[in-house]
């Protein structure tokens, strides 16, 4: 998935790609070990839900979702082809499993806590899951949506946080302090919220983690502690990797690591 | 003679309420404003499809696209200050780009904010969500139309923003008019030139056009009912029959009605349009009447832009 990634951001020349590296596993656990949906039925009533509230998480959810199943390998090359089906910020009209079309951060989780609402009110049993990123949670809106979540005491919702600790002008709570997020656990539980903290590169962390219901009837907040630009040396940790260019060489270098890891 | 104004909220609240026993998709949001633009009455019958979002209005736009995602009709409830300017980017990307069913109801529209102030009154809502692709807006003129409208509304599928004054009058024109989206409403024909009102201004001009038959002008009135998208057609016939276009609208000039008719009479029959509406400038508190008096809506107001189009159309110097 972390090469797939890395290869169609390559080809755009451009991207998210330290965001997107960060949440691989994640994503792969909730697709693969944890939700419940159809991809011959992407709009299937009965299924979870998945919003990308850091909708510039596209080019690592695209390999899952085609693994999954919801689309052809191939749309993979066609990553902000003018025209073409993938573009790097989610779109539900042109990308099958996606939920919600995204992009301004701070807005997805609050349609997270809708769709959950929506749930309960149809006595249904699906499950809501909000990826965010953690500069995403400067946002006021994110903090609105907090509480409300609480107040509904929506157990079928599942925030999770991409704890990379960098947000583009920074780390957020180290050296340029962007916006200190710190206690961010206790922050959670302060606005109601069941908090789990993991190791988010850990499948065996996140698989329970992102299973087992809340046992207080409360929304449930994981805080997946990454690293921004995982798996990539010369990436790791470095805020010029939120977004910026690539080249083929870097490129190349990066799927070396990234593959030869995976054959060891 | 000016007509008697209602508060509108009280029969938004019942007739939400009946249609929502009949049609179990309609939930409501609130923001805390309740009691001045929303549903008491869904709260306190339905409570389980009435949720409250508190002081949130970015919050609640967002909550109301996921219940609208998941097959829900939610009308959200504000003033219209907050629901086109405070959850601007929500309302653009989590419902209109989206394409979700969500109704916004943009309460005390205008001036009829009245001793709330400045702060208070929408008088940039229509040109900020008038900008926003997809978006409809539906601003009632009366009582009657409202009535229809919010009924309208529900059953139209796709993003509407409801300007709702906080008052109208019981009735202006027909008994037996009916509202239907997108289409413009004929209060009153005439031959010499055309108004086109929106909301509360379309009674004043009512009084003006009175006005104008005792010195033998021939009025038409037409309410922007929908002011996105406009009628073409109703407005093109007008434009030609007339030749004069007088926009009436408790907004600023900026981006509103005035704008819209222009934008659209521009390109395809070049009209004069002489716009009566907020000049370019901030609220202020007062009473309805007075505020009217302050801002240049009156009647009389709306009768001297009569004049002025009518000797556009007669061919004046057009720097006048």
């Amino acid at each position: 998935m972390r090469a797939r990634s890395i290869r169609s951001l390559a080809r755009v020349g451009s991207g998210h790609l330290g965001g997107c590296l960060s949440a691989i596993e994640v994503l792969t656990t909730l697709y693969f070990g944890v939700m419940r949906v159809d991809p011959t039925n992407p709009q299937w009533p009965d299924r979870d839900r998945f919003v990308a509230s850091k909708g510039h998480v596209g080019p690592a959810l695209y390999p899952v979702l085609a693994e999954k199943g919801f689309f052809p390998m191939e749309w993979l090359d066609e990553l902000d082809q003018p025209g073409g089906r993938l573009t790097k910020h989610v779109d539900r009209f042109k990308v099958p499993g996606v939920d919600l079309s995204a992009g301004c951060l701070g807005q997805g989780i609050s349609v997270a806590v809708g769709m959950a609402a929506a749930g309960k009110l149809d006595r249904k049993d699906y499950h809501v899951f909000a990826l965010l990123s953690d500069g995403e949670l400067d946002s006021g809106q994110v903090w609105e949506s907090a509480m409300s979540a609480s107040k509904y005491q929506l157990d079928n919702l599942t925030a999770i946080v991409d704890r990379n600790g960098l947000q583009l002008d920074g780390w957020t709570d180290e050296a340029e302090r962007i916006m200190p997020l710190e206690p961010l656990a206790d922050k959670w539980r302060a606005f109601g919220w069941e908090v789990r903290d993991v190791d988010g590169h850990s499948i065996e962390q996140l698989l329970p983690a992102l299973r087992e219901p809340s046992a207080e009837g409360k929304p449930v907040c994981i805080i997946a502690r990454t690293v921004k630009g995982r798996g990539v040396s010369f990436m790791e940790n470095r805020k010029e990797w939120h977004h910026r260019s690539i080249s083929a060489e870097e490129a190349e270098k990066a799927l070396a690591e990234v593959l030869g890891r995976e054959n060891e | 003679m000016m007509l008697t104004m209602v508060a509108t909220q009280p029969v938004y609240s019942e007739v939400l309420l009946d249609l929502a026993k009949r049609d179990s998709r309609i939930v409501t949001v609130d923001a805390d404003l309740m009691r001045s633009v929303g549903s008491g009455a869904m709260a306190l019958e339905l409570p389980e499809r009435s949720f409250q979002m508190g002081v949130a209005e970015q919050n609640m736009i967002g909550f109301s696209a996921g219940l609208a995602s998941c097959g829900k009709v939610p009308f959200a409830h504000t003033f219209g200050v907050f629901s086109s300017r405070r959850a601007c980017d929500q309302l653009t990307i989590s419902v209109a780009f989206n394409q979700l069913n969500v109704k916004v109801v943009g309460g005390q529209a205008g001036l009829t904010a009245a001793l709330n102030g400045a702060t208070h009154q929408s008088l940039e809502d229509v040109a900020i969500v008038r900008a926003i692709p997809g978006m409809t807006i539906v601003e009632p003129c009366d009582i009657l139309e409202l009535r229809q409208a919010i009924a309208a509304v529900a059953e139209f599928v796709g993003p509407v923003y409801l300007r709702m004054p906080k008052v109208l009058p019981m009735l202006l024109g027909s008994e037996g008019y009916q509202f239907k989206m997108g289409s413009i409403r004929l209060l009153r024909d005439g031959r010499d030139l055309t108004f086109v009102t929106s909301g509360v201004m379309a009674a004043y001009t009512m009084d003006a056009v009175e006005k104008l038959d005792a010195e033998g002008v021939s009025a038409r009135v037409l309410n922007a009912s929908t002011l996105k998208p406009l009628d073409r057609d109703a407005l093109l016939n007008a434009a030609r029959d007339t030749g004069a276009v007088v926009t009436v609208e408790n907004h600023n000039i900026c981006g509103g009605l005035g704008g819209a008719v222009t934008e659209l009479l521009s390109g395809t029959l070049p009209t004069p349009v002489v716009r009566v509406g907020i000049q370019d400038t901030f609220g202020a508190t007062g009473e309805l009447s007075y505020l009217v008096e302050r801002f240049g809506l009156t009647p009389d107001d709306i009768v001297a832009a009569a004049r002025r189009a009518l000797s556009l159309k007669a061919g004046a110097p057009r720097a006048a």
